[in-house]
């Protein structure tokens, strides 16, 4: 037996004993067969979804209205040979970081500094649901004819999106601050200072954390729409400019990009669920 | 310290030496067009270095009490003096364990109990250390780094109570403490609190709704009936350490008992 116990819990004494903590043997089987398991099924599923895209398509299934995996991949190879590919990925790109900085960062500091003051908060809440229902899309021809059909549009437009989604929910995390904690920093002659900062601000930062990762998808909807209704550049523009020409393979291949920057920012969230999930101390 | 105090410690009243001097003390709560009475009309003096403990049953106003005495909120009328002067707010001399816990979730143990020096301005070095004895103290050694999370109910009171010691305090205010925790652990922690509590000179109030808590910790206790009432007032004279299984077959304490019980049973009615 190789049983190992937590640190000098026998020596803590006055019946403190930690959880017993006994080193397990187990093989890669145990400890990666799921994982291995689900990601074989996620290859495979691809594959065979794939394969009989392919065979289906021509004898069954007409490549003009829904395109063919060879298809798609013969134009994302001429594009990325011309560049056309790379270009408006990475604006697109640009737009979805540019917007979501923007907004979340002013979400996140309005929510500060409007949320713990409770009387501001309930004059302004039913305006603020009521502009954070209104679908983001229906912005886009008011946002056309103040910025213009350039990049800033979509910036705005998806900087929109996010702010009510980092906003609402920072300023829910505020308000669910337990306060008997507040109790505890004020028994210590805590200051209001000392209370923003050592209680508020780290307890909310699960409600911000959770606005990040809602908002993120948001990001990307927002640059996509904006660059659909009216550009020049981007793969919004690429998939309505396709289909303007008829080019099926050309839209696809488009959504093929987007979906492969969805799964990236997908992946981004992981890393911040990750991050919540644990209780960590913020300024150490 | 005046000499007299200690020699009759039984007086009750209002006398002028007392640490905590509760004077006329009431507390409404608003609750739609009417005032739900929590305190009324109560009076009380903690006399230095006493062990008080508040015995009620729930609903009673304990826990309103406690949290006026810490100075968490403010009297509807009447005053709570504290060393002669009326508090006006929470005060480091006087520390306040409530009947849950509040330690920051995302500090670990240490973190947790340095929190009232460091609000206090002290120095990390200083204070790290102040907090690991205080760790040690309490038992919890080898727990420094454990998040609250990850720490069982009884561990979590030893790091409230380390961080309740951390700021100094003269003056303990305890809200049914031990209340949450199974038997064994509640008698090991009580056994602590008195090696804390005796031979400091510190003052404690402890707010308890099992008589026999507070027989084997008070030096007096003060039965509390319906909106703050008291319905008796005792010292407790038997002699310290009282032995959790021996002192209860103690004539006096069997006598005691019977009392409080009948005093508790009189406020329900």
């Amino acid at each position: 037996m190789n049983a190992v116990t937590t640190a000098d819990a026998g020596a803590a004494g006055l019946g403190a004993a930690g959880p017993l903590q006994v080193q397990a043997d187990r093989g890669f089987r145990a400890k990666h067969g799921r994982t291995t398991i689900v990601w074989a099924w996620r290859v495979g599923l691809l594959v065979a979804l794939v394969a009989v895209w392919q065979v289906l398509s021509g004898p069954v299934l007409d490549p003009q209205y829904v395109s063919s995996p060879q298809g798609i991949w013969e134009r994302l190879a001429g594009w990325t040979a011309d560049g056309t590919l790379w270009t408006n990925t990475w604006i697109t790109i640009q737009e979805i970081v540019l917007g979501f900085l923007l907004g979340a960062g002013a979400g996140a500091v309005l929510a500060y500094l409007i949320a713990p003051i409770r009387v501001v908060w309930a004059i302004l809440d039913p305006y603020v649901m009521a502009l954070y229902a209104i679908p983001k899309v229906a912005l886009a021809p008011l946002f056309i004819v103040w910025f213009g059909i350039g990049t800033d549009m979509k910036v705005l437009l998806a900087a929109v999106s996010v702010f009510f989604l980092v906003f609402i929910n920072t300023a829910a995390g505020v308000h669910q601050v337990d306060s008997a904690l507040i109790d505890a920093v004020r028994l210590m002659n805590g200051s209001r200072r000392d209370i923003a900062l050592k209680v508020v601000l780290p307890a909310s930062m699960t409600g911000l954390l959770t606005g990040l990762r809602v908002s993120i998808p948001y990001a990307l909807i927002g640059a996509v729409i904006g660059e659909l209704v009216a550009s020049n550049r981007g793969l919004g523009f690429l998939i309505s400019d396709s289909s303007a020409k008829f080019d099926t393979d050309g839209v696809f291949a488009t959504l093929l990009v987007l979906s492969i920057i969805a799964m990236v920012l997908n992946g981004l969230v992981g890393l911040i669920d990750a991050r919540t999930s644990r209780w960590k101390p913020l300024d150490a | 310290m005046i000499a007299s105090t200690a020699t009759h410690p039984a007086a009750p009243g209002t006398d002028a030496d007392g640490v905590l001097e509760v004077r006329d003390l009431a507390k409404y709560f608003a609750k739609g067009d009417q005032d739900l009475v929590a305190l009324r009309e109560f009076s009380i003096t903690v006399r230095p270095g006493q062990f008080l403990v508040l015995l009620g049953r729930s609903g009673c106003g304990k826990s309103t009490l406690l949290n006026l005495m810490a100075g968490l909120t403010r009297p509807t009328a009447g005053q709570i003096l504290y060393r002669g002067t009326a508090m006006s707010g929470p005060s480091t001399e006087i520390g306040y364990l409530t009947q849950h816990d509040t330690l920051m979730p995302w500090r670990d143990v240490t973190r947790n109990v340095e929190m009232p020096r460091e609000l206090r301005g002290e120095g990390k070095k200083s204070r790290r250390k102040e907090a690991q004895r205080l760790i040690e103290l309490v038992g919890l050694k080898g727990f420094e780094h454990h998040f609250p999370r990850e720490l069982s109910g009884g561990m979590r009171r030893r790091a409230s109570l380390a961080r309740m010691l951390a700021s100094d305090p003269e003056t303990l205010l305890l809200d049914e403490p031990f209340g949450a925790l199974d038997a064994q652990l509640r008698t090991e922690l009580q056994g602590e609190l008195l090696r804390l509590w005796q031979g400091t000179g510190r003052t404690v109030v402890f707010v308890t709704h099992d008589i026999e808590e507070a027989l084997l910790l008070a030096d007096r206790v003060v039965v509390l009936g319906p909106v703050g009432s008291v319905l008796l007032d005792v010292d407790v004279d038997l002699n310290r350490p009282r032995d959790p299984d021996e002192v209860r077959v103690d004539s006096r304490f069997v006598a005691l008992h019977k009392s409080l019980s009948a005093a508790l049973k009189e406020g329900a009615r």
